[in-house]
């Protein structure tokens, strides 16, 4: 039986759905992670989850009870798991007593409480603010408050809404390095969401991509990743190119695809006639002055149309009948002397293209 | 002009000799009002938390009604009063007419109104992710309105302390239900009523000094309690 599931879970507020039939079953024990833009209904899906809204449609249930059966299973429910918001908010009192407060609650003797406490300002790092206003921290340290708060009342399932979306990167970093402690170090079940990809990979045992509020793919990391199922999700987890065409040949899954006149080779078992999108990582296309042979299947020539250097990186769009993002490094972009208008070749190998329906 | 220099000189006296009379006056006022601040305190505190966190209908217009009733004429509340507490009235039988009693409930019932909506308000004024942060710890309803009442706490006193100051302030109920009986009932602003009306403007003028110091520490207080 899984720890946490939802069956047909909708919600609408005025009118517009911003969830539609979320079917999810997160098993004890596992990491969870909603990803997908702003807006797509992940706070959405955890405020559910946790019952600090009801739902218009379907239901949740905790080790298999009805969650939004009695406010008594709810009170009790609850108090099995803890959430830290995407903005978290401290209490107007010292960094102990917000720590304090969910086990206070609970009922917890003060002599428990102390030993909890300190234990828990040592694993987030704020052993030296225990008597400061909670208020007059940071953003990171706050977000450290809220995390300890939560993780004070060793609840079964942690949710996290966006841990490090509003921290910089420095402080995001530490965050992301204490969640991946907590998960490491403690038997608990989380479900955390956040829009960033990589995030996703870093931490959970397996993804949900959220795209206007509908379930568009789950699975683990490396799958969706490597095979997004469709266009959104192929976008949001870094698939740059995305260009329309049609098979024209599959032998043993080794197909032709025109696109616009031009045949690339991909491996796929899609039929022939079938029309599809072409997906590939800007990282995956390799960019040279002149054609080189190996052992990459597709090499088509082109002009550079624009070149934009980030960092230590470069990236070059082509025009090779459609439009190509490659990315290059920063050095071989100058040794190689790209600019608006070079002739180059541009080649990606059939594997690391990865072909969908076109909708 | 020389008669209030004269007066101003000989309340000075009055008051830095702590004359008996006008250190009693003053002692009762404070006491009277004090309770009643308190009394209100602990009933409408409660009450208000009450009715900002349930949802009803006709929410709104209480509310409305309550603000309406902050500057509820002192004497409108001396006569209700009077009318259930006095011989003829149905709680005529407590016999607290013209007691202090008498006067500490109905400050209470004057103030009533400035604690209820000055509380809720204090309350609406917390933000919404400090509740739903409690609940998502496990707040049960009560835990979560005394930490909310907590969180509020400043502008909670701030309430408490208008309402203190329009307690000490009022002459209407204290002249009606206390009767200015002198050593018994006799506050600040019945005592200056009085003593102004027979010609004793000594006294008066130190009474009235003594409240506008009440004023300014009850102001100064608020003034701190506001920046924090």
């Amino acid at each position: 039986m899984p720890l946490i599931e939802t069956r047909n879970l909708s919600q609408r507020r005025d009118g517009q759905d911003i969830l539609k039939n979320i079917n999810l079953r997160v098993e004890r024990g596992e990491v969870f992670a909603l990803i997908g833009p702003t807006g797509a209904g992940k706070t959405t899906l955890l405020r559910l989850i946790d019952m600090l809204d009801t739902p218009s449609e379907g239901k949740v249930f905790f080790d298999g009870v009805d969650v939004n059966a009695s406010d008594k299973i709810k009170l009790e429910t609850r108090r099995r798991m803890a959430f830290v918001l995407q903005k978290p908010v401290v209490f107007n009192t010292s960094v102990y007593e917000n720590i304090a407060y969910g086990l206070r609650w609970r009922g917890i003797g003060s002599r428990h409480i102390r030993e909890g406490v300190e234990g828990i300002l040592e694993t987030v790092g704020l052993t030296g603010y225990k008597h400061r206003n909670a208020r007059t921290l940071s953003g990171g340290e706050v977000q450290r408050v809220a995390i300890a708060r939560a993780i004070a009342i060793r609840p079964e399932v942690l949710l996290l809404d966006e841990p490090t979306a509003n921290l910089d990167p420095v402080s995001a970093s530490k965050i992301e390095d204490l969640i991946a402690g907590i998960i490491k170090r403690e038997t608990i079940t989380v479900i955390m969401a956040t829009h960033d990809m990589s995030q996703g990979q870093r931490l959970a045992d397996r993804i949900g991509v959220l795209v206007n509020g509908e379930m568009v793919q789950s699975g683990d990391p490396r799958e969706i990743f490597a095979s997004p199922g469709n266009r959104q999700v192929a976008e949001f987890v870094g698939m740059e190119n995305i260009i329309d065409g049609v098979v024209t040949s599959n032998e043993g899954e080794m197909a032709a695809i025109d696109i616009n006149g031009r045949i690339i080779e991909a491996v796929t078992d899609f039929d022939i006639g079938e029309e599809v999108s072409v997906c590939m990582r800007p990282e995956d296309v390799t960019v040279a002055l002149s054609k080189v042979s190996s052992s990459a299947r597709n090499s088509l020539a082109g002009n550079i149309t624009w070149t934009v250097s980030t960092g230590p990186l470069c990236r070059v769009e082509i025009d090779c009948g459609f439009p190509l993002v490659a990315l290059v490094t920063r050095r071989s972009s100058e040794e190689m002397g790209l600019k608006k208008g070079t002739d180059v070749y541009a080649t990606f190998k059939a594997v690391s293209i990865h072909v969908i329906r076109r909708h | 002009m020389t008669e209030l220099w004269n007066g101003l000189v000989k309340a000075v006296e009055l008051i830095i000799s702590f004359d008996p009379e006008v250190m009693q006056i003053a002692g009762r006022s404070l006491l009277i009002a004090v309770s009643s601040a308190v009394i209100g305190s602990v009933i409408c505190i409660p009450v208000a938390s009450l009715i900002h966190f349930n949802r009803f209908r006709g929410k709104r217009f209480l509310v409305s009604l309550i603000q309406t009733f902050y500057s509820v004429p002192t004497v409108a509340v001396g006569l209700f009063v009077f009318v259930f507490i006095s011989s003829a009235g149905p709680l005529g039988g407590l016999g607290i007419l013209f007691t202090p009693t008498a006067i500490v409930v109905g400050q209470a019932i004057l103030i009533t109104p400035i604690l209820l909506g000055l509380t809720i308000s204090a309350l609406s004024g917390v933000d919404k992710s400090i509740l739903d942060t409690a609940r998502s710890l496990g707040a049960s309803g009560l835990q979560m309105a005394v930490l909310i009442v907590k969180e509020a706490r400043f502008a909670v006193v701030a309430a408490v302390i208008m309402g203190f100051g329009r307690a000490i302030s009022e002459v209407g109920i204290s002249l009606m239900v206390g009767g200015n009986i002198r050593g018994f009932t006799r506050v600040i602003t019945t005592a200056i009523s009085l003593e102004t009306s027979k010609g004793d403007i000594e006294l008066s003028l130190a009474l009235g000094i003594i409240l506008i110091l009440v004023a300014l520490v009850v102001n100064i207080a608020m003034n701190r309690i506001q920046q924090r």
